[in-house]
């Protein structure tokens, strides 16, 4: 079972908004907002009508004192409150780091002479150890750094890491041999080669993702920047150039003077696309933090944008698509034999069979025939599954019993020349026609019957794919299964795809094949034969269970090891463009009822006609202004929460989506401004 | 009476779309095959010519080139073009073919003029007739109508390369495109409506100017009396041909299309339009078929005919409208100071809209006297950055890059990192969208507040007020969009405005197709991205409509102020708004 821990989240907790403050304030430093062109031409705008603010007190100023210093005032709050947003989202960042942090309390390792059981060791610092030294791990240590398990097996608290408080085994070969710094060692002991140098460990690097220290800006949010920039610079060019225009107009028209440097200043400030360039950085963040509450690190922001456009999920049949364990359901005799004596032949050939279908076929024996036997007979010799007999059971009183797919045994049966019973072929074909595999049973060499191993699709998955089929998500599937098997199943899930009797080592070569043809692909991973596909792949999602080698390969880690997280991913990805570009629409949007508040008022003594442009009727030129400047900077902290949460993502065709977030953003983005502006200036003149 | 003429005139803008839609798809392909070297109606008798010029010049057909190869040869090619127009206009009084003996242009002058004519502007600061002789229009002007009509073509294609070719590096061959443009589609264009030009009425000859006495004398200015009206001659037909198709709109006469001699009879005006619109209208489907799915021409064609329907109902209403001050006086009526009464309302309106709409810059008429929101509709559809159609190629470039734009923030919002027709948007291409959208609007801001702080831009205004405001935008707007049709009103034959507007043309024409070409060869570079069904439908209508939101929103934001301080505010005081 996974457990998914839900990390309490609230949005505005008394201490983070205190730090994030306070981190606010420093990050007003011209040096911090080089990386927000935006906001540091609205830093600049804020000095210059501060200076003209002050300058006023000692010449003839253009307008009211009262005017030009509130508008400085919220200029600057347009800035703060642009880097609290993304002080608020790195706050939430860090508080979680800090708790990984104190996972990595520095701690003495035993540090081995020699990688064998016995060997002598020396006390070291944990920072001090080097990829490839050998430490020993007893009960209650604390692993002190990356690495795999060479020898022995433990149990293995990961809490501290995934946040899951059931112990996990490790154990050297096989795919469970990874281990992470700042677990715990349970219970036995084990040798561990340190497989990262100091400051690289897993650990080091989610902090690192988390609090958002070496973030760097996704390719699309450049492309974002660029693109804002470009908007700016127009504005501040439409700006300068109202200076001369409306000098002009005054001049031919015998009343008024050109617009003053402070109206100037709030005009271009509230043009210049400032909503979306203050929470874009806040996005980002927010996004790698939805991914972590979800269990989920990504190790570059990069891969969480490529998530959203994936159009292939490879998915492992296994454990995602159906519950990761087949159950037997049946026993079917062959030729004279009953089904009693296959569920009896069956309980034997299972009896050391510790995998949950060896589980499940004693579970049925004992449920459906009465049949038990609690341990094994004395004198019994256990036959382990292999890679190469494919076959298991047990040899006990010089009767022998077997299980195993059916073409090994047929190849075990011909071998020996013999044939196997007439009605096989058709009982196999039944039990793979209905999606189920069917294990062929021999007693001494004669195959008795079959057992019928059902796979159990997830509750819910249908759904999931049908909705990943309207964001335009493929689904493939991939079994070692027979065709037939799979193809029911696949049909069964709902899939688009599936590839049968698959090995590892396929995928890589269908990633490339779907990647030649332009799509993106993700899948999910934990096997050291799943690595080179991971590297390949464009989303590679690994298990934190799995072997280091996938680990690395990934550009994902799901803490709770759950392949189902995948489609979670994609969602988080998409949202996070999403957010990006309705916050676009929204923020030039605004734009409009800008215009008309401020221009009809930044003219009035020129053109006092122009006030027909003036739909929203404000009290006066002033307020006028002053209320767009503070519509413009309250949007801001207002837009917060979505910003942090995200636009959320419904699965639907492109088309309708888009006239969706247009009617939201767009036209909600024209409207909102209006009525903004408007209330404001209700407010304010209640002052003035 | 009244209503009989509105039906007739929506009867000819009616007609003029659905003829010039229906030419769209055959001329488009027509192009496109010519483009993609493929054996179309003319080829036989071409082909022979078009493999002399290459053997020629030395151009092999299989030389295919990277963008900054292309780019370089662009601007080497227009480089050249201007010194050697400019070698004509500063040596025009020793040239061969000058009857009235025309002196040479000003130095001012001529590099204005050489500008306009090789960026397809065809500002001109001068009076045609009287400033330009035989040999100046011919072998100076016509050809360079032909040639930058090429280039833009020749650059909408390299760009159209850019996202029909896949993980490629070259974008064609700049010589052989152009060279193909001007013998496939220009020339046989041109010849073929010359001769219809000449048919009804428009003059073709090297003739004397003609005297003729005037029917009633009258008084110059300096107390002179005057009987006779001398009426210069000339190759008009075959400059006016590449002057329609190549949307180049320089015009033989200083009166431009409202001269008899240039565009004599209602019909010529209604194919005068057509041709203005036609080679633009159909590279949108030369896109189409090039990119291998004719919607997303189609989706683009209709982008800007909304625009375009949207402009010439709001201008045929305003003039229609007329001059409330003047019916106040009794005068009802539309507004027809300035037009030419053989043309009509309908007629004009649609020659108003279509050539600005078009970056042409000829006229039938006087735009300083369209009223103030005529005079806006004209004017906005030259600010919006000439991409309601365009100017031939120009056009759909700068459409295509409004289309990314587009793209981009659409594609945003619907949770993908953006792709226009398969190729991934990225940070390069929305640099080099943004450059190709905004440097006109750039240029127009800077030099229009140049122009208003200066004496120099001041002195030349010769309607204070409002309406001079308007004029020096329009001229600024005319000529960093490379339309080339003036208001009136300002003396533009300045050292000041002959350099200014020069700079702004030279700007307003090759920043965006140096930008263009670039950003061609960024997306040749970029493997094919099938479309699922999370990817953005470009050809239906939600990201149409988006399309034309976007061009306005740019277009609005950009010049809200200067349009409420210049036609906005004309507008309310001739409506009396006190």
């Amino acid at each position: 079972m996974d457990i998914i821990q839900k990390k309490s989240h609230k949005f505005f907790q008394k201490a983070l908004l205190w730090s994030a403050f306070l981190d606010s304030l420093r990050k007003l430093s011209p040096r911090h907002l080089l990386r927000n062109p935006v906001m540091l031409a609205v830093e600049l705008g804020s000095v210059v009508t501060t200076v003209n603010f002050v300058v006023g007190f000692f010449s003839r100023p253009a307008d009211p004192a009262w005017f030009t210093g509130l508008v400085s005032v919220w200029l600057w709050l347009t800035v703060l409150f642009s880097t609290f947003a993304e002080s608020l989202a790195e706050g939430r960042g860090k508080a979680q780091a800090d708790s990984l942090r104190k996972t990595r309390t520095e701690v003495m390792a035993k540090k081995l002479k020699r990688p064998e059981p016995g060997a002598e060791y020396s006390l070291v610092p944990s920072d001090k150890l080097m990829k490839g030294d050998f430490v020993l791990v007893e009960a209650n240590d604390p692993i002190p750094s990356d690495g795999e398990v060479i020898e022995g097996a433990a149990l293995v608290d990961e809490s501290a890491v995934t946040g899951e408080s059931a112990p996990v085994v490790r154990e050297s070969g096989g795919d469970r041999s990874a281990v992470t710094g700042g677990t715990k060692v349970i219970s036995n002991h084990i040798i561990v080669r340190i497989t990262v140098d100091p400051g690289e460990t897993f650990l080091d690097r989610m902090i690192c993702m988390v609090e958002g220290a070496k973030r760097r800006k996704t390719p699309n949010e450049v492309a974002l920047e660029a693109l804002l920039l470009a908007i700016t610079v127009v504005f501040l060019l439409v700006v300068v150039n109202l200076n001369p225009l409306s000098a002009y107009s005054a001049h031919v028209a015998g009343r008024g003077s050109a617009v003053s440097l402070t109206v100037l200043v709030a005009l271009f400030v509230c043009l210049a696309p400032t909503t979306i360039a203050a929470l874009l950085p806040a996005i980002g963040i927010a996004g790698m933090d939805r991914l972590f509450q979800r269990n989920v690190i990504a190790l570059s922001g990069k891969a969480i944008e490529a998530a959203g456009d994936v159009n292939v999920l490879l998915l492992d049949k296994t454990g995602t698509i159906t519950l990761g364990n087949r159950q037997a359901v049946e026993f079917t005799p062959l030729g004279e034999h009953t089904d009693h004596e296959v569920a009896e032949a069956s309980l034997m050939a299972s009896l050391t069979d510790e995998t949950p279908e060896g589980r499940s076929i004693v579970v049925l024996a004992k449920q459906k025939y009465n049949l038990r036997m609690h341990e094994m007979p004395a004198g019994a010799r256990s036959i382990p599954f292999t890679a190469q007999n494919r076959m298991s059971g047990i040899d006990v009183d010089g009767q022998s019993y077997r299980k195993g797919a059916p073409d090994s045994i047929a190849k075990s049966i011909a071998s020996q020349g013999k044939s196997v019973p007439d009605g096989l072929d058709r009982c196999l074909a039944d039990i793979e026609g209905t999606g189920g595999t069917p294990l062929v049973v021999m007693k001494n060499d004669e195959v008795i019957g079959v057992i019928h191993l059902k796979d159990i699709v997830k509750g819910g998955i249908q759904e999931r794919f049908a909705a990943l089929r309207k964001m335009g998500i493929m689904t493939t599937m991939i079994t070692g299964d027979s065709y037939l098997t799979a193809a029911t199943i696949a049909a069964e899930a709902g899939v688009d795809d599936f590839q049968a009797q698959a090995k590892p080592e396929q995928k890589l070569h269908w990633i490339r094949g779907y990647q030649a043809n332009g799509y993106m692909v993700a899948m999910t991973g934990d096997g050291t034969n799943d690595a080179p596909a991971l590297a390949q792949a464009d989303v590679a999602v690994a298990m934190n269970t799995g072997t280091q080698a996938a680990r690395e390969a990934a550009n994902i880690i799901d803490l709770d090891s759950n392949p189902t997280k995948l489609m979670d991913i994609v969602e988080i990805g998409k949202q996070l463009l999403m957010t990006r570009g309705s916050l676009t629409t929204f923020s030039i949007a605004n734009d409009i009822a800008k215009y008309f508040a401020i221009i009809p008022a930044a003219l009035f003594t020129i053109y006092p006609q122009l006030g027909v442009l003036g739909l929203m009727r404000l009290a006066n030129p002033h307020t006028a202004i002053l209320s767009a400047v503070i519509f413009n900077a309250i949007v801001i902290p207002l837009l917060i929460p979505l910003a942090l949460k995200g636009v959320k993502y419904r699965p639907m065709p492109a088309e309708k989506l888009l006239i969706y977030n247009l009617l939201v953003f767009g036209a909600g983005g024209i409207i909102a401004p209006f009525i903004g502006i408007k209330l404001i200036d209700m407010a304010i003149s209640l002052f003035v | 009476m009244q209503n009989a003429g509105i039906f007739f005139d929506v009867a000819e803008i009616a007609s003029f779309l659905v003829i010039l839609t229906l030419l769209v798809k055959p001329l488009g392909v027509y192009m496109a095959r010519v483009f993609e070297g493929e054996k179309v109606l003319l080829s036989p008798v071409i082909s022979p010519i078009e493999r002399l010029i290459c053997r020629i010049a030395g151009i092999r057909r299989d030389d295919e080139m990277d963008w900054k190869q292309y780019a370089l040869s662009m601007l080497v090619f227009n480089a050249l073009g201007i010194a050697v127009l400019l070698a004509i206009l500063l040596l025009q009084g020793m040239l061969p073919l000058n009857p009235q003996h025309l002196p040479a242009f000003s130095w001012d002058l001529a590099i204005n003029t050489a500008v306009s004519f090789v960026s397809n502007t065809n500002w001109q600061a001068y009076g045609g007739e009287s400033a330009a002789s035989y040999a100046t229009q011919m072998a100076g002007l016509t050809v360079q109508n032909f040639l930058s009509a090429s280039t833009g073509i020749a650059v909408a294609i390299a760009l159209i390369r850019g996202f029909a070719r896949r993980s490629a590096q070259t974008i064609g061959n700049f010589w052989l495109d152009i060279t193909r443009c001007a013998l496939y589609v220009l020339l046989p264009l041109a010849f073929v409506f010359s001769i219809f030009l000449v048919s009804q009425g428009v003059i073709q000859n090297f003739s004397q100017p003609v005297k003729a006495s005037l029917v009633e004398q009258y008084h110059s200015s300096e107390e002179k009396v005057v009987s006779e009206q001398i009426i210069p001659m000339g190759p008009v037909a075959s400059q006016e041909a590449i002057k329609m198709l190549g949307t180049n709109g320089g015009g033989y006469f200083n009166a431009n299309s409202a001269h008899p001699f240039e565009n004599p009879t209602p019909l010529t005006n209604f194919f005068e339009i057509l041709m203005m619109a036609l080679i633009a209208a159909s590279l949108t489907a030369t896109f189409g078929y090039m990119v291998g799915d004719s919607k997303q021409g189609w989706a683009i064609y209709t982008a800007m005919m909304i625009i375009f329907i949207a402009a010439i109902g709001i201008l045929y209403w305003a003039e229609a409208s007329g001059n409330p001050i003047l019916h106040g006086l009794g005068a009802y009526g539309p507004s027809m100071e300035g037009k030419e009464v053989r043309m009509g309302l309908g007629g004009t309106t649609l020659f108003s809209a279509t050539t600005t709409a078009e970056s042409c810059g000829a006229v039938n008429a006087m735009h300083d006297s369209l009223t103030p929101v005529g005079g806006m509709v004209s004017m906005t559809l030259m600010l919006l950055g000439e991409v309601v159609l365009g100017g031939v190629g120009s056009g759909l470039y700068t459409m295509l890059a409004f289309a990314i734009t587009a793209v981009f923030i659409a594609g945003l919002m619907i949770g993908r990192t953006p792709e226009y027709l398969g190729k991934k948007i990225e940070v390069f291409e929305i640099w080099s969208s943004m450059t190709t959208i905004l440097s006109a609007g750039i240029v127009v801001l800077v030099t229009v507040a140049i122009a208003l702080s200066t004496e120099a831009g001041l002195s030349s205004i010769m309607n204070p007020g409002a309406h001079g405001l308007s004029e020096i935008l329009y001229a600024y707007a005319s000529a960093a969009n490379n339309n080339g049709s003036a208001f009136a009103g300002l003396n533009a034959n300045t050292v000041f405005y002959n350099l200014t507007t020069a700079a702004a043309m030279l700007v307003g024409r090759f920043v965006p197709a140096v930008a263009v070409l670039a950003l061609s060869g960024s997306l040749v570079k970029k493997k094919y991205i099938p479309p699922s069904a999370g990817t953005l439908p470009t050809h239906q209508t939600a990201f149409v409509l988006w399309l034309v939101i976007v061009v306005m929103i740019v277009g609005a934001l950009t010049y809200f102020p200067a349009l409420s301080l210049g036609p906005i505010i004309e507008h309310i005081i001739m409506n009396g708004v006190r």
